[in-house]
């Protein structure tokens, strides 16, 4: 278990129990009660530091290196079904952008996402989930081919951006994300966002037009990262935790500003603590809001997708 | 309008006068060096006479290129930004905001308007660049919104002139929205069959880029503009060497397939009247 600097008092108490469970093991002096007294002030501990988490904690809690990653909830999610998808058809497979078809008990439905490395070669590999324009391009095939059998689109967002490398402006990468944003505004099909960890920028929306948008309780969306954020208007990294707070990229924040659809909550102590937990919550509440959104025409839909992001903005009319 | 204004007078006025605001009688070209006279120069569509170098330039410019007899009607003047994040840098995001407002006597990074181009109807969104670097906020995004709902309601067809840093920090995710909003409005003029023309100008960069900037019919650019999702020093960490020659211009863009055509300021309204023309259904 990696332990985040704001962790360090429960990293003690768990550090303590493991001690305790030793002496208990090797004694076989009846620490029973002492074990379940330590396990319910660690749970409190954790309850109390869960519950009062700045903004710029929560983002490191989005990054937490034993968080789960898109392939592990479509994996969940899909019961094992999950059929991956390649290539863009012009260009290359992005690594960093997968996509396909798998069941959710029994009904087909296309996952797409950005994936992030679980070592360091693959890490490289999925360049730590920032796909290429051959991503989005990828994935724009995929919301096509799903509108094309009419099956729902359910993403999962988790990226520190698009990737801004050399060979990414020369394919286009402005062109390709704004052209996701337009083609699934327009889509036939029901389509469900889940910000699952990070969601930076354009390189997030881009796959992010969704009938029901949905952020993880720890996850993060805005306009840029913290730390870049800081050293636009600081001049410096060192201003992060104030840009966090600024920003309100929380999920908290984005819910309370109408910028997202519902916040899902997450085990105590984050998701990376109880990866069954979330991943069957979020299968139920991807089954729920399938299961309102499928009520829905799909000319309803697209109405509703479009007047819901056209609401967005704050503006006072001089003349009114 | 200061400019404008000092222009016109200065070519009426006595050699005395001349003398005392020699900086609104000549124009010296950052790219050759070569003066010319600020008429010569505003005539020119500010595009130096001898090497093509374009000026930036704003809405109140483009416009009175643009529209026949620079006459139009401008579509939601007064709307102004909120502040949703109670957002405060170096300095509050509110009082930014005034001060710009002062300062340049715009209400926000883009002006829409309606009139006549070589007599075909257009509407057409402006960004300055003036106003906080033309980031897009809540405003600029509404503005487009609403000139798309002008679009199909008279079934007008809409020249954006992106001019653009990208985002706005100060709005946050409210200033990311802004592109889902405006990509999800241009689908429907999409739907409608109404021509839509983006023209890039120096600079149009990030979310700008990666929404309306980059969904026209036709892409078209001023030659040399910087063109380009993520910033060129972004890039070049990225990399971590530098730059090839060229990269992330207008020029560059059109060899990779991302634009129509680069069409010098100068020829702009001929050509976008002749476009509008065989796009006319
Ligand atoms: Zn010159």
């Amino acid at each position: 278990m990696t332990y985040l600097d704001f962790e360090k008092p429960i990293q003690d108490l768990e550090g303590e129990l493991v001690k305790l469970k030793e002496v208990s093991s090797k004694s076989k002096v009846d620490l029973a009660d002492k074990i379940k007294e330590l396990e319910q002030h660690i749970a409190d501990k954790t309850k109390e530091l869960y519950e009062n988490l700045s903004a710029w904690q929560r983002v490191q809690v989005s990054r937490h290196p034993e968080r789960p990653y898109t392939l592990a909830y479509i994996d969940h999610v899909s019961n094992k079904t999950f059929i991956e998808l390649h290539g863009d058809r012009t260009v290359a497979d992005d690594k960093a952008m997968v996509g396909g078809f798998g069941e959710l008990d029994g009904q087909t439905v296309m996952f797409i996402g950005q994936q992030k490395g679980i070592n360091t070669k693959m890490r490289q590999i999925r360049r730590f989930g920032m796909a290429n324009p051959e991503g989005y391009r990828k994935a724009l095939r995929l919301m096509k081919l799903a509108e094309k059998f009419n099956k729902p689109i359910i993403t999962f967002i988790d990226t520190p951006g698009a990737y801004p490398g050399l060979e990414a402006e020369e394919r286009g990468q402005g062109e390709a994300i704004a052209r996701n944003l337009l083609e699934m505004a327009q889509l036939k099909v029901p389509v469900i966002c889940i910000i699952i960890g990070e969601g930076a920028s354009g390189g997030a929306l881009g796959i992010g037009i969704g009938d029901r948008v949905l952020m993880l309780e720890n996850s993060w969306y805005s306009v840029i990262s913290p730390e870049n954020c800081s050293t636009i208007l600081w001049r410096t990294w060192a201003q992060k935790e104030k840009a966090a707070e600024a920003l309100k990229l929380t999920a908290a924040d984005m819910s309370k500003n109408g910028l997202v659809d519902g916040v899902i909550p997450e085990p105590l102590g984050g998701a990376h603590r109880n990866h069954t937990e979330i991943f069957e919550t979020v299968k139920q509440v991807i089954k729920k809001h399938l299961a309102e959104l499928g009520k829905i025409s799909p000319q309803e839909r697209i109405n509703q997708r479009i007047e819901k992001f056209s609401a967005m903005g704050v503006v006072h009319d001089m003349d009114a | 309008m200061g400019w404008f204004k000092r222009l016109k007078e200065g070519i009426t006025t006595s050699t005395k006068e001349k003398k005392e605001t020699p900086e609104g009688l000549w124009y010296k070209c950052p790219s050759c060096k070569k003066i010319h006279t600020a008429a010569d120069h505003a005539n020119n569509k500010y595009v130096c006479q001898e090497c093509g170098y374009h000026e930036r330039i704003g809405s109140k410019e483009y416009f009175e290129i643009i529209f026949d007899n620079n006459q139009f009607t401008e579509l939601h003047e007064n709307l102004v930004s909120g502040d949703p994040l109670d957002f405060s840098d170096t300095k509050k995001y509110t009082d930014r905001l005034t001060d710009t407002i002062k300062k340049t006597g715009l209400k926000d990074a883009l002006r829409s308007a309606y009139g006549t181009v070589n007599g075909q109807d257009l509407v057409v969104c402006c960004m300055d660049f003036n106003f906080i670097g033309g980031s897009m906020g809540s405003v600029v995004g509404e503005k487009i919104a609403r000139s798309i709902d002008f679009c199909l309601k008279t079934k007008s067809p809409l020249l954006v002139i992106s001019k653009s840093g990208g985002a706005r920090m100060m709005e946050a995710a409210f200033s990311l929205m802004q592109m889902a909003k405006t990509s999800a409005k241009l689908s429907q003029l999409a739907q409608a069959g109404i021509p839509y023309i983006s023209l890039l100008t120096d600079p149009t960069t990030g979310g700008v880029t990666a929404s309306y900037a980059m969904l026209g019919d036709l892409n078209i650019a001023e030659p040399g503009s910087l063109i380009g999702f993520a910033g060129p020093r972004v890039v070049k960490e990225t990399i971590g060497k530098d730059l090839p020659k060229g990269f992330q211009t207008a020029e560059f863009v059109l060899e990779h397939g991302f634009l129509d055509k680069i069409v010098p300021r100068t020829e702009l309204k001929l050509q976008l009247g002749n476009l509008l023309r065989m796009l006319k259904s």
